[in-house]
């Protein structure tokens, strides 16, 4: 059988960059801890659903989608122990008809719980329930040097707090125990309300806190009195009594969507500002406001029934911006980005804004109390050169760039947003990890 | 409704454990058979099934070689009769290796067809009266044709599906079901580090997904990606002199 791996081309989700190195995909967490021991230096990657270049690495490239093995569930706890390839779409089908959601999702179900993990990722309830890795009992990481450390708030806990949010600069993610939350059903019952300007958005945002899910869809072409005019999405999980009568009987079950999937990339004309300004206008109009019930997988994820969207922009690929601004300055800084944008007229396709509750207990976990915007861009030349511009205007009002969106960054905006940097790398060196792990990101950064 | 419990045989591969999870997810028990390794017996995967099966559907595992040479008594030893058995079998080899060196080509010729011949004919004995019983090979499009890239594991499994065809024929009146599956360039560890084309690449998912379909449509062959059924039609219809000259 052969066994002679050749270099494969390997991105991140924005497509941009691009890196040709030499993948892995071991099937059992013994060979996982072998490869990551018998690696010079690497990375860990999931799914490659981070968009920049946090999972690339020059020479070694260690995949888990294969380790994407359930452990055990405790029925009364909630408590989900699985191999770290496991994707969040996997978690749906297994365990959301049995009354269990995730404590916290990102936007796309096609990650993996190490990815979560190494990501710290937030949901739209994170103003409540807080990241994911809050939600985490313990992982087993496998730091390369012949250990497998259990590790939690009690147990290695700085290389815990290390890991949550630490983009897979700690060693390689085994396994996760997690608790998921109880549901009744699959719908979301949905409140959406317009708001005509940045201001009354962020008014709407601080008298929704009792909501568990908000989000806020921004119109980022809207000018003058319109700037930051946004529809926002508040959203409960529905208790049976609240579902259509013919859907009471089975009322966990999630009807099946057909994907779609995009089979060429766009040309580039396709997101051309014309036409993404119009369909900013048609999508505001869209957003009825009011209350109806939705389908959790619409709900949470409605670019993944579109498989390999990220296509639409074109073979060049694009690049990711999302900050968190701090409560003080968001809406001076949100107003800088905007007019910003719409000087520019930067069109980017999706604008997300959401309120962000309590800092994470992770050294390089992004979440901190504040507003979060996200946007996206073609990656042209110009456009990244806005990104950098964005950065500053970040780094100027004391916020952190997220680093699974990011692929262009300076060092500077990072130090200026993350403050306990120094401890990160500190547990990083005191375990020789500075040494055994790195990624395009980390070398860009100066991790 | 696929007879159960479905009995795999080769548990540990990609397409084995795609297969297993997939008949758990349409409410089939499984039996899992594998060669014990290092790692025990598939005591991760059983583990990973037993989480995920509906409740009243249950997951084993026995230890497997399709090239022992005592099928009947592997039927026998089971801790119950299969309704559905699945050949997942199968050794790629190097076709270099397998021309230089007999014991090489020993192993490819009886993992790809001798072994699972035996044992395909001991799951027909021990499952004569099984009502809906059903007996799938996964052969290969390699077996469409001899190529000088890889005839050694080609020929073996062009054996292989000329006896699931054979099989087909005799059972046609009993009523057991006998499916030919030719999966095409599948992503998994057999065929890892090589530069497959994405279009006629399936994934093992796909490729489980596509086996339930056709059982559950009682389908003879299929090809998971269809394209590769027109592919090989067009392989076979070169005539050999021009054939014999070509590198595909």
């Amino acid at each position: 059988m052969t066994k002679s791996q050749g270099s494969e081309r390997v991105h991140g989700w924005g497509r941009f960059p691009v890196v040709e190195t030499h993948v892995e995909r071991p099937r059992t967490l013994s060979t996982l801890t072998r490869s990551v021991d018998a690696a010079d230096s690497m990375i860990v990657r999931g799914n490659g659903r981070s968009y920049g270049d946090a999972s690339l690495h020059r020479d070694r490239v260690i995949e888990t989608t294969r380790l994407d093995r359930m452990i055990a569930i405790d029925e009364a706890s909630g408590q989900v122990i699985a191999e770290a390839g496991v994707l969040l779409s996997d978690l749906l089908d297994t365990f959301l008809d049995r009354g269990w959601f995730p404590p916290v999702t990102p936007g796309s179900k096609f990650v993996t719980l190490g990815g979560m993990v190494a990501s710290d990722v937030h949901g739209k309830n994170h103003h409540g329930a807080g990241s994911f890795c809050d939600h985490v009992d313990w992982i087993d990481l496998a730091t390369g040097d012949g250990k497998v450390l259990r590790c939690s708030a009690d147990q290695n806990s700085e290389l815990f707090a290390a890991t949550c949010g630490g983009m897979g600069l700690t060693g390689a993610i085994l396994t996760v125990a997690f608790r998921m939350k109880p549901v009744e059903t699959a719908m979301v019952r949905q409140k959406t309300v317009r708001a005509p300007s940045l201001s009354h958005a962020l008014d709407i945002f601080e008298r929704s806190h009792d909501w568990t899910y908000s989000v806020a869809w921004i119109d980022c072409l809207a000018s003058g009195n319109k700037l930051g005019r946004s529809a926002i999405m508040l959203g409960e999980h529905a208790r049976i009594d609240e579902l259509p009568v013919e859907r009471r009987k089975t009322p966990l079950r999630r009807p099946a969507r057909k994907a779609k999937s995009v089979p060429f990339d766009f040309p580039s004309v396709a997101l051309s500002r014309p036409s993404v300004a119009a369909f900013n206008r048609l999508y505001y109009m869209a957003q009825r406001p009011g209350e109806r019930l939705v389908d959790i997988d619409p709900y949470f994820y409605p670019l993944d029934s579109i498989h390999d969207w990220n296509r639409i922009y074109g073979k060049r690929g694009f690049a990711q911006f999302q900050c968190v601004l701090p409560l003080e300055s968001s809406q001076e800084a949100l107003e800088t980005m905007l007019t910003l944008l719409s000087k520019r007229g930067q069109a980017s396709f999706l604008a997300v804004l959401k309120r962000l509750g309590a800092e994470s207990f992770g050294l390089l976990s992004f979440p901190r109390p504040g507003y979060t915007l996200a946007l996206d861009f073609p990656a042209t030349a110009e456009n990244l050169s806005v990104v950098n511009e964005l950065d500053a205007i970040t780094a100027d009002h004391g916020g952190r760039i997220y680093l699974a969106k990011d692929a262009c960054a300076q060092p500077q905006s990072l130090e200026a947003g993350y403050p306990r940097l120094d401890q990160f790398r500190k547990v990083r060196e005191a375990h020789g990890l500075d040494k055994r792990t790195g990624s395009l990101l980390s070398e860009r950064l100066a991790i | 409704m696929m007879a159960s419990p479905v009995l795999i045989l080769g548990a540990r591969s990609d397409i084995g454990r795609a297969l297993a999870r997939a008949y758990l997810a349409k409410g089939a028990s499984v039996i899992l058979a594998a060669r014990p390794n290092e790692n025990g017996l598939l005591e991760d995967d059983l583990a990973d099934l037993r989480v995920r099966a509906p409740s009243g559907v249950t997951v084993e595992a026995v230890p497997f070689d399709v090239t022992d040479g005592a099928p009947d008594a592997f039927f026998e030893s089971l801790p119950q009769k299969p309704g559905t058995v699945v050949m997942v079998a199968g050794l790629l080899g190097e076709q270099e290796q397998s021309a230089k060196i007999d014991a090489r080509a020993a192993d490819v010729l009886g993992v790809n067809f001798s072994g699972p011949a035996r044992y395909l004919l001991a799951a027909a004995r021990a499952m004569e009266g099984v009502a809906g019983g059903c007996i799938i090979g996964i052969s290969s499009v390699a077996g469409d044709r001899g190529r000088a890239s890889n005839y050694v594991y080609g020929s073996a499994k062009a054996g292989l599906s000329a006896f699931l065809s054979g099989m087909r024929n005799e059972h046609a009146k009993t009523g057991l079901h006998v499916m030919t599956v030719k999966p095409g360039f599948v992503a998994t560890q057999m065929t890892e580090g090589m530069d497959l084309p994405a279009a006629m690449t399936a994934q093992p998912a796909e490729v489980a997904a596509a086996i339930i379909k056709a059982q559950e449509q009682r389908r003879d062959e299929i090809y998971v990606k269809g394209r590769w059924r027109f592919v090989m039609a067009i392989i076979r219809a070169i005539p050999e002199r021009i054939f014999k000259k070509l590198s595909i």
